[in-house]
């Protein structure tokens, strides 16, 4: 009965706190600028399954591509046998869905395989990151936090699995021993082989003490990770649908048409032209904050996982220059989350802090550097565009500030005066017609 | 070779004709020495096969892609709009350009400021050609010749054009081979995004010769290209390690027109 109400209370407070701060999240999302999409809803879904729940984008490095389904699938399929400790706790019943006998036994057997496929899928994570040390994860954005919240996600899991494995072969050990409500349930292929021979002929006490730590160890495991998500990087389990659902369905080439410089620039050719946008409330040209982005951008940077696979094919970083996609979407998310917690401490406002996206987190070095050559876009698994920031900020470094690396300079007034980038005439653009 | 005829839309409409296709130059194919050979290449070709074009001349101006990649949106729509003006006005419909940075700009970015055209690279037509059988492409001095495509992002990852050039190329019986990092995996030549018109950020390297690296890496007789912008990165690169000698750079066109004899 107390564990009962203990485990009710755990449950109802880790749902409370994750939605809590789940909206707080969707908040801080849309604080970005509205957003006008293109396409059907038909190709949306589409894109989302192929991408978000078929992975396809995984497959172009097939090592990662296969322990990660692993950890997926078996993550998504291990939940329905959190289901059943769910009633567990909740009505202090043993393995609730036993009665469906051999089906059961199918069941727990195929989740003890697919534990096992996330526990190897984890370790190989472990260890590509902390002993191969893969370049792509030891970049300096990295450093500190995100390579510790990296992690705490891997040994979480190993210690989630470990307790499943280990409940299940103290079950199977006193469903032997014929002990107590510990009736025959359930198929245990792989808890068995590992922890069967360890466990066999020791006391019952000893079995029921392991058996419940390692429930509970578990089942509060599961409720602090849900907890963990929003602060952490993994949150993409979650929005990686979302993101890819409202990917952009654009040829990856065409950059956004700004309409307000439209309504600056179209009456001098056509006097007819009706303005696009409100005059009475002119907006910024280009990105200086996060609120200059679209909500898409900002989606995208809560989306990111950090997985360095934009960064790893980016020529600029690849060079070594200072930009790298990945942390213009790390910084767009920490800079979000600080306005965020700004906005809670003022009553609902966001009060000027005197820091900004630009200049504060992202140089001007890095924005220059790039090569809009859209290898990070193609990159990313879960459609994030890191690309867009990074033209956003360039409009608002040239149209705002004027601010933009001199020899640009050279290359705008050409063009403005002689419709060339270079110093030629413009009279003298077909002269190439009557050279041999 | 026979000298090039290169109609001027202008005229042309004057004289009560039209053409079925406007084929757009670029700053780099008009004024680039080295791009203007492959302008001239296009043309060779065109003529050769006598498709029914023009060019604007004096009165095409750049897309503005450059200035649009670098942020300077109103430049960018100045230029737009005033090359939407004159096309529009001559009613063009069908556009071939040897550029992808052109390319990309007229089909993907005029069409929200009002023009609205069918575009294509010129890989695209020279494929075209070949398949309706007006062009027929013999290897010559490229038969059995190593030659690696380099894809330019501009129309590999940014329009999904990728098998127009290589299915040309695979027309000059040499071999065609590929980089690690190509197709989608391409590796940008280092020119895009305004850079081509700045000094690089400091770093260890310029991602030109990253890419003639991986390139030379192939030893290749000739380093292909569909991008006056990645011609000349490539170029450069292949100097770097003195190769000029043993691996050349040619546009696509070059290549057909070439080995042709056009």
């Amino acid at each position: 009965m107390i564990s009962s109400i203990l485990f009710c209370l755990l449950l109802i407070g880790s749902v409370a706190l994750f939605t809590y701060n789940a909206r707080k999240i969707r908040r801080n999302i849309f604080i970005g600028r509205e957003l006008v999409l293109q396409g059907s809803s038909a190709e949306r879904w589409k894109t989302m399954a192929l991408v978000a729940l078929g992975q396809s984008k995984m497959l172009t490095r097939p090592l990662s591509a296969i322990m990660h389904i692993l950890v997926y699938v078996g993550f998504v399929l291990i939940n329905i046998e959190v289901l059943e400790m769910l009633i567990d706790g909740a009505f202090n019943t043993h393995r609730v869905f036993s009665f469906m006998g051999g089906f059961y036994n199918f069941l727990i057997g195929f989740f003890e395989i697919l534990a096992l496929g996330v526990f190897v899928g984890v370790v190989v994570f472990w260890f590509r990151r902390n002993v191969a040390k893969i370049p792509r994860f030891m970049s300096p954005e990295l450093k500190g936090f995100p390579a510790r919240d990296a992690n705490i996600i891997l040994i979480t899991e190993i210690v989630l699995m470990t307790c499943l494995f280990l409940m299940n072969a103290a079950d199977r050990e006193l469903q032997f021993q014929n002990y107590d409500h510990y009736k025959q349930a359930g198929s245990f292929p792989v808890s068995s082989l590992i922890f069967g021979g360890m466990l066999s002929g020791v006391e019952p006490i000893t079995l029921v003490l392991i058996e419940r730590a390692c429930w509970w160890i578990h089942i509060i495991g599961i409720f602090a990770f849900l907890n963990y998500l929003p602060l952490s990087k993994h949150l993409h389990i979650v929005l990686a649908f979302p993101n890819t659902y409202f990917s952009n369905l654009l040829a990856k080439g065409q950059l956004s048409t700004l309409d307000s410089v439209t309504d600056v620039v179209a009456p001098n050719f056509d006097p007819a032209y009706q303005a696009k946008t409100d005059p009475n409330n002119p907006q910024r040209f280009g990105v200086k904050d996060v609120q200059d982005l679209t909500w898409k951008n900002l989606l995208d940077a809560y989306t990111c996982t950090e997985c360095g696979r934009c960064t790893s094919a980016c020529p600029q970083n690849i060079t070594g220059k200072k930009l790298s996609p990945r942390k213009i979407m790390m910084d767009t998310r920490d800079r979000l989350t600080e306005v965020g917690k700004n906005i809670d401490t003022n009553g609902g406002v966001f009060k000027d802090d005197g820091k900004s996206l630009l200049g504060d987190y992202i140089s001007e070095e890095e924005i220059w550097a790039c090569n809009t050559c859209n290898a990070c876009v193609q990159e990313c698994p879960v459609n994030i565009n890191p690309l867009e920031i990074i033209v956003e900020m360039r409009r608002y470094l040239v149209m705002e500030q004027s601010s933009n690396p001199p020899a640009l300079n050279g290359m705008f007034s050409n063009m403005e005066n002689n419709g060339a980038p270079w110093q030629f005439s413009q009279m003298d653009r077909a002269n190439w017609t009557n050279e041999a | 070779m026979s000298t090039l005829k290169v109609p001027i839309l202008s005229e042309m409409i004057a004289r009560g004709e039209t053409p079925d296709v406007l084929f757009w130059v670029g700053c780099s194919g008009s004024f680039d020495d080295r791009a203007k050979k492959i302008t001239k290449a296009i043309v060779r070709i065109l003529n050769h096969v006598g498709v029914n074009f023009a060019i604007l001349g004096v009165e095409e101006g750049c897309t503005g892609d450059s200035a649009k990649r670098a942020g300077n949106e109103f430049l960018f729509q100045m230029q737009a709009m005033q090359n939407i003006t004159v096309m529009n006005g001559y009613g063009v419909k069908k556009i071939v350009t040897g550029c992808p940075h052109c390319f990309n700009t007229l089909k993907n970015e005029y069409p929200a400021l009002g023009g609205h055209y069918e575009v294509i690279h010129h890989t695209q037509l020279v494929q075209d050609l070949i398949n309706e059988g007006k062009l027929n492409v013999q290897g010559g001095a490229f038969k059995g010749k190593k030659i690696v495509f380099h894809d330019p992002c501009y129309l590999g990852r940014a329009n999904d054009v990728y098998e127009a050039p290589r299915e040309v190329i695979s027309k000059l019986d040499a071999e065609l081979v590929e980089m690690k990092r190509s197709r989608a995996k391409g590796l940008c030549c280092g020119a895009g995004g305004a850079q081509m018109f700045k000094e690089a950020e400091k770093g260890t390297k310029e991602v030109n010769t990253e890419r003639a690296e991986e390139a030379l890496a192939l030893n290749p007789d000739v380093i292909a290209v569909g991008c006056p912008f990645c011609n000349t990165m490539m170029t450069d690169g292949v100097k770097h390690f003195n190769k000029e000698e043993q691996t050349k750079v040619l546009d696509v066109a070059e290549l057909i027109a070439n080995a042709n004899e056009l």
